[in-house]
């Protein structure tokens, strides 16, 4: 998508990317990539949930041109002020601007799901890999790890991990993550059995390659497409218990300007003042929403089973 | 011939995907009456997307245009999917390549048979298990008591085929269209089932189409032959005269399969040209 | 060349214990092809899988080249024995380009000069430039087997194992991937094992065919012997039968 607004000449690019008989490995990756663009472009849902998500990106980047006001500033004469010019989403019980909170709350939104993402991906598919490719004692052993894991409601565990490492929103994002490696560790493990057996891997086995190479540079790379679907589709889920967290008071702390904290203050105003509340909740309902959709699309694009 | 049992006229298969149009089957043309037929080409020629085209059970994507098909003196190109359903079974019935899919799992393969026996007649739950019993000695399993009760997955793969025929030929279909029935099996099976097929075929007076890639196979078990290549039909001919072939694309296969009665070394190879296209056109 | 003295190879234990490979012995002299046919869970492609070391279970004795092979294998051993295996569409890794593929035991072994040993081996196996930097799914079941056969040609090695390479193409394709497997050898002198169940192709192929049933080499014979039908295990007959009768 991206080169081919880039470079002036349309057709001649189109035709590099979609050669049967690539000259190069770059040639032959950007070909493959512009064809899951393609496939990509034609799914409106998933191109919606995508812009939503960089429009986000875009919010969190320019938020100190976007918002208005400064988030933090109260103004206690202005305070829980209805939708207008002046206040686009009102102000809330401080008299501070809605919007400026919710611009600036895009940032901690994308800072918790990126972290959550970094953390938690790569450590599920390490662990997934190893333990399926292995096998035997240390599949057992990692694997019985992962279940207690499992064993503890999401929400239940990284509230207890919060209270033992103190609220905050660094916290948070690290209770999230301990919570959510063990469901990709699942994942991968369940594809690297499936592949283990392939002839494929039978084949650079013959080769003499050892168990390094093949779990990095040929299973991995299989277990990905499936594992990025499945981290989009959980970033919903990561939004909304990291505003959970916020909305009990145990995510970022106030005066910050978090969503979910955002929600919870406005609680015991939701019936006279129905912008305090719904404004930011409408926020991570359309942010989570965009990620599904995201991740739907990307499954129909990534999906492993295509490359066979 | 009397009154062709199915009758196509100019064929066209066209599936539209994101890469563009695939004209899968180009202007086939045959009849057939109560004969064992037999379809052979390779991968691609448009062998199974013919049968399939008969049935309409061919993905959306797919443009299926002819002149006629007529199955018995119903047209079927122009019979609503509702319609077709009840010709799928009934009237023409279809065995794939690999049983194993073509299964419920969860199902015994015994209550499958009689399901699609009570789809088709309205009879009571104990009649259609007299005749699923009947039908599975009909295709030689030994103990069908004791067969009728298993799952799927006990069953290997020869028996698994034997249960799909059983389970196509119950509604007693006027036209059986056995697309690679034998390709997934070991050679003494293979003979064991195309046995049984023929036997079936020729005592109920049906008629049968094999989509097969095996020349020979195919030219021992039918009556006739059409090859297929590139969408078209390369030629139609008696069984019994496919080894003197004088079509080059037919030649040519010929030529190719290792005999052990002894080979030329290198084997001759498929020469893929527009020759072979042009000799169709010509002749 | 490699040597096989007294195979035996079971699976599980107890009441589900299944002797896959029984006592099988046999020999194959440098630059031959030996050909190893049955029927499906006769126990042949069990016998390629203790060859190549994929399986460890196994008593007897594993000779390449003079060398009693051990149940570990070390690298020298992937560069004397390679294999091809039975399906074009599943022994390539589907996000590798050929190059990649190629290269990889390149870098595994650790030699120099890549670029060149992949242009020489898949010009080799009749694949021109224009397949280098394509993906499987790019390629036909044809060029798929030709690219599989570069990858155990890549190394050089001494042995190769065949498991069934031609049964999942068409015929014309086989005929041509037959002709390719017959050319390199004789170029480069390799030895095949060759495993099917089509009885045609392994007498083409092979110099000395072993069948075996249920686990163990019923009888070893030649291809004249096919021919003039001196044959003395039953088993072969009902083989050669089956595919008469139909065929």
């Amino acid at each position: 998508m991206i080169p081919e607004r880039a470079r002036p000449n349309k057709s001649a690019l189109k035709s590099w990317l979609l050669s049967d008989a690539p000259a190069s490995a770059f040639q032959a990756r950007a070909g493959r990539i512009y064809s899951g663009c393609l496939d990509f472009s034609k799914n409106r849902s998933a191109v919606l949930g995508l812009s939503i998500i960089l429009f986000l990106i875009l919010i969190a980047i320019l938020a100190p041109r976007i918002a208005p006001c400064d988030p933090l500033l109260t103004d206690l004469k202005n305070r829980l002020q209805p939708i207008s010019p002046k206040h686009f989403f009102g102000t809330d019980e401080l008299g501070r601007d809605i919007f400026s909170r919710i611009v600036f709350g895009s940032r901690l939104t994308l800072y918790v799901v990126g972290l959550v993402a970094v953390i938690a991906a790569p450590a599920g598919i390490v662990i997934g890999t190893i333990s399926g490719y292995l096998g035997g004692a240390i599949d057992t052993l990692l694997m019985r790890i992962t279940d207690i894991f499992l064993a503890f409601p999401k929400l239940i565990l990284a509230l207890a991990l919060v209270a033992a490492l103190g609220p905050g929103i660094e916290n948070a994002v690290i209770a999230i993550a301990v919570t959510s490696w063990p469901a990709y560790a699942r994942i991968a493990r369940a594809e690297t059995l499936t592949l283990r057996s392939c002839d494929f891997i039978h084949a650079i086995r013959l080769q003499g390659a050892g168990p390094f190479r093949i779990i990095t540079g040929h299973i991995m790379p299989l277990c990905l497409s499936s594992l990025i679907v499945r981290v989009t589709l959980d970033m919903a889920g990561v939004i909304l218990t990291a505003a959970g967290l916020g909305f009990l008071g145990l995510g970022a702390q106030p005066p910050s300007p978090e969503w979910g904290a955002m929600t919870s203050g406005g609680r015991a105003y939701i019936l006279d003042y129905w912008w305090v509340i719904t404004l930011p909740g409408s926020a991570i309902f359309v942010v989570s929403l965009a990620f599904n959709l995201l991740g739907d699309g990307l499954r129909e694009v990534l999906d492993p089973r295509k490359g066979y | 011939m009397a009154a062709a049992l199915l009758s196509i006229k100019n064929l066209n298969v066209i599936f539209s995907g994101a890469r563009g149009e695939v004209h899968a089957v180009k202007g086939v043309s045959f009849s057939m009456g109560k004969e064992k037929i037999g379809i052979v080409g390779e991968s691609g020629s448009g062998k199974t997307v013919t049968g399939r085209a008969i049935l309409k059970l061919l993905p959306a994507s797919a443009g299926i245009c002819a002149d006629a098909m007529d199955f018995n003196g119903q047209d079927l190109l122009h019979k609503s999917e509702k319609e077709m359903r009840s010709i799928r079974g009934r009237g023409i019935a279809m065995v794939m390549q690999d049983p194993r899919y073509s299964l419920n799992p969860v199902r015994t393969v015994g209550w499958q048979i009689a399901e699609s026996y009570r789809a088709h007649r309205n009879v009571s739950g104990k009649e259609a298990r007299r005749r699923t019993l009947e039908m599975l000695e009909a295709v030689r399993i030994r103990n069908p008591d004791q067969v009728y009760g298993l799952y799927p997955r006990e069953v290997s793969g020869g028996m698994g085929q034997r249960i799909m025929i059983a389970m196509m030929l119950i509604p007693e279909p006027a036209l059986l269209i056995a697309d690679e029935p034998t390709s997934a099996l070991d050679v003494t099976v293979q003979c064991q089932i195309l046995e049984i097929l023929d036997d079936l075929v020729t005592r109920r007076g049906m008629g049968l189409i094999l989509i097969s890639h095996d020349l020979e196979l195919v030219s021992a078990f039918c009556d006739r032959v059409i090859v297929m290549y590139g969408g078209r039909i390369m030629e139609i001919c008696d069984a019994k005269d496919l080894h003197e072939s004088r079509h080059p694309y037919t030649r040519g296969l010929l030529n190719c399969l290792p005999k052990i009665t002894g080979n030329p070394d290198p084997l001759p190879t498929l020469n893929r040209d527009d020759a072979l296209l042009n000799a169709f056109f010509l002749g | 060349m490699l040597t096989i003295t007294r195979l035996d190879m079971v699976f599980g234990a107890g009441a589900a214990q299944s002797h896959a490979v029984n006592n099988v012995s046999f020999e194959i002299q440098k630059g031959t092809s030996f050909g190893l046919i049955g029927e499906s869970g006769c126990g042949k492609s069990t016998v390629l899988n203790c060859i190549t070391g994929l399986l460890t279970g196994w008593t007897g004795e594993i000779r390449i080249g003079g060398r009693a092979q051990q149940r570990k294998r070390d690298l020298s051993f992937y560069r004397a024995v390679q294999m091809v295996f039975q399906d074009p569409y599943g022994s390539l890794h589907p996000r590798h380009t050929i190059d990649r593929t190629l290269r990889e035991p390149l870098a595994i072994h650790g030699l120099n000069d890549a670029v060149r040993r992949v242009e020489k081996t898949l010009d080799a196996v009749g694949l021109d430039s224009r397949f280098r930097f394509r993906y499987p799914h790019q390629l036909s079941g044809g060029q798929r087997q030709r690219a599989a056969i570069a990858r155990a040609l890549i190394l050089e090695p001494e042995v190769i194992l065949l498991d069934e390479p031609t049964s999942a193409l068409d015929v014309s394709i086989q005929a041509e991937i037959l002709n390719l497997l017959k050319r390199i050898q004789k170029e480069r002198s390799l030895t095949y094992l060759l495993v099917s169940h089509d009885l045609a192709v392994v007498s083409h192929m092979c110099g000395v065919i072993a069948v075996m049933n249920q686990g163990a080499v019923v009888e070893e014979l030649t291809p004249e012997n096919l021919r003039q039908g001196d044959i003395r295990h039953p088993y072969i007959r009902e083989l050669m039968a089956a595919g008469r009768n139909f065929r």
